[in-house]
């Protein structure tokens, strides 16, 4: 029979090499699954539109006063109020609360989130309800018959 | 020996031979119901499965013509309530069974909540419970979204929006779930995705493990009922305390059916992403506790915004009652109910109750 102990020290040093072998090769397994397979699950970014105007397809005399509309600002959407004075204003559509949809109120003259009863006034401010921020207001222009929006700065 | 008794036909023996059926007969012979005055209350575990089974056959139905793309995807279930034979029976009993389901399944958690099941050795049981509810809630959320109506589609953007107010991490965890920055017919996709594979794979797991570990157990009898006289008397689990199960399901069958002939699920309009949240918007029942609570809160609290606190009292509440067995030391060794639970279960339903109905009768144009 051989010396127990000198077996036991080479089996010993032979055996942590290949269980770091084996644990290396399984942990780059294990990394190359799960590095792609993370990055497959993060959607990719996609061109967003970079417009800083847009131009909208009605005419400033089809806003009725104390009326709102929305409409496409990219890939947002935006909100065109004219209030009863006949001044137009523009503010994004995303609720700040909660990103659902805004729309105009008219009987309160306010824009309004149906989703958890926000309400924001004209100039934008969060003036009711859960909404923490205002509304980012737009410019708007005239421009012979057409009403162009665009962001501000 | 039992394998020479002359009523087991050839098939018996052949099978028995090689799969065992006597194992399975002895396991059904070996488990026993106890039986006490909240007997009652293990039919619902029951219940929440039968309706779960439902489920699966429903879904699996409806699969075969449900069209998952923003272009097809309501086309697809109008397609399916007016043209295909019932369609709209399956599509219905599909939505009232999930809705059953749930309810099953909160008085299931209720029950063991305040029978304090969850003592000690059934903590795992407990856990794996907690586990299903999410995945519930998470089949109903993804499951909301597919017929892509306008009411799916703003209750998905502010469901995402949720975990989007969460320090740091929000922006990317709404991100992953909305496959993109807004929803769109890609969140659509990964909603169905996980809504018909991930899902049920998960639930698998999960069940499996609760039920295993049920049988493990056994049936947790309630420390108010060691402690009285009641003695140990208990019920075999087959037949008898199955055939009562099957009662039940009958009855559950017959309200599902009746649910789903009088009352057919609704479709509603299309989603479109540039239209205004329409008015009275609402989400399922089981959410609306929370959706009031939301829109109940101010803008901001202490200088904290109002839904991001919200939604961290949800969080707090959730990790309260997964960590009950561990919270509620007393109920392991005493035999008598535990405070503490019962205490936080009636909260919990009374703050729920009262919330769902404000959530239902408040104006929602104040």
């Amino acid at each position: 029979m051989a010396n127990d102990e000198t077996t036991a020290a080479v089996d010993h040093g032979r055996r942590s090499l290949l269980n770091w072998f084996l644990s290396t090769t399984a942990g780059a397994f294990l990394v190359s699954v799960t590095y792609p397979l993370s990055r497959y699950l993060i959607p990719p970014d996609v061109e967003e539109s970079t417009a800083n105007t847009v131009t909208l397809a009605l005419k400033p005399q089809e806003v009725k006063p104390n009326s709102g509309q929305i409409f496409r600002f990219g890939s947002q959407a935006g909100i065109l109020v004219k209030d009863t004075n006949g001044e137009l204003k523009a503010f994004s559509a995303v609720c700040t609360h909660l990103a659902c949809i805004v729309q105009y109120r008219p009987d309160v003259s306010h824009i309004w989130c149906a989703c958890h009863n926000g309400h924001f006034d004209l100039n934008g401010r969060n003036v009711e309800g859960p909404p923490p921020k205002p509304l980012e207001q737009y410019v708007v222009n005239v421009r012979a018959d057409q009403i162009v929006v665009s962001k501000r700065g | 020996m039992e394998h020479d008794s002359p009523k087991h036909g050839k098939l018996y023996l052949w099978l028995e031979e090689r799969v065992g059926l006597s194992d399975f007969a002895k396991l059904a012979r070996k488990k026993e119901v106890p039986l006490h005055r909240h007997t009652f209350w293990y039919y619902f575990g029951g219940m929440t499965l039968f309706l779960f089974v439902i489920q699966v056959l429903t879904g699996i139905l409806l699969l075969l013509y449900y069209r998952p793309s923003a272009g097809e995807a309501f086309e697809s279930i109008q397609f399916i309530m007016t043209e295909v034979q019932f369609g709209w029976l399956v599509r219905s009993i599909h939505s009232w069974s999930a809705n059953l389901m749930i309810f099953a399944m909160f008085i299931h958690l209720f029950s063991a909540l305040f029978l304090n099941a969850y003592r000690r050795p059934r903590e795992m049981t407990w856990l794996s419970g907690g586990g299903l509810l999410g995945l519930s809630l998470a089949f109903g959320f993804t499951g909301y979204l597919l017929p892509w109506n306008e009411l799916a589609f703003f209750a998905t953007r502010v469901g995402t929006e949720i975990p989007g107010v969460i320090p740091v991490i929000g922006p990317f965890l709404r991100r992953l779930l909305r496959g993109g920055n807004e929803v769109t017919g890609a969140t659509l996709t990964r909603f169905y995705g996980i809504h018909v594979a991930i899902l049920p794979a998960l639930v698998t797991v999960v069940l499996g493990l609760h039920l295993f570990l049920v049988q493990k157990h056994g049936m947790s009898r309630p420390p108010s009922v060691e402690g009285s006289g009641e003695g140990k008397r208990s019920m075999p689990f087959f037949p008898n305390f199955f055939l009562r199960d099957l009662v039940g399901w009958l009855c559950a069958l017959g309200i599902l059916a009746a649910l789903a002939a009088y009352f057919p699920a609704e479709l509603g309009k299309k989603a479109d992403p540039f239209q205004p949240a329409p008015i009275g918007i609402k989400p399922e029942w089981y959410f609306m506790a929370m959706f009031q609570t939301l829109k109940l809160l101010p803008a901001h609290i202490l200088g904290i915004e109002g839904e991001l606190l919200g939604v961290l009292g949800f969080g707090v509440i959730g990790v309260i009652l997964i960590a009950m067995p561990f919270l509620d030391r007393r109920a392991a060794g005493a035999n008598r109910s535990s405070r503490l639970a019962a205490g936080f279960g009636l909260l919990l339903i009374v703050y729920s109750v009262v919330l769902t109905y404000l959530g239902y009768t408040m104006s929602a144009m104040k």
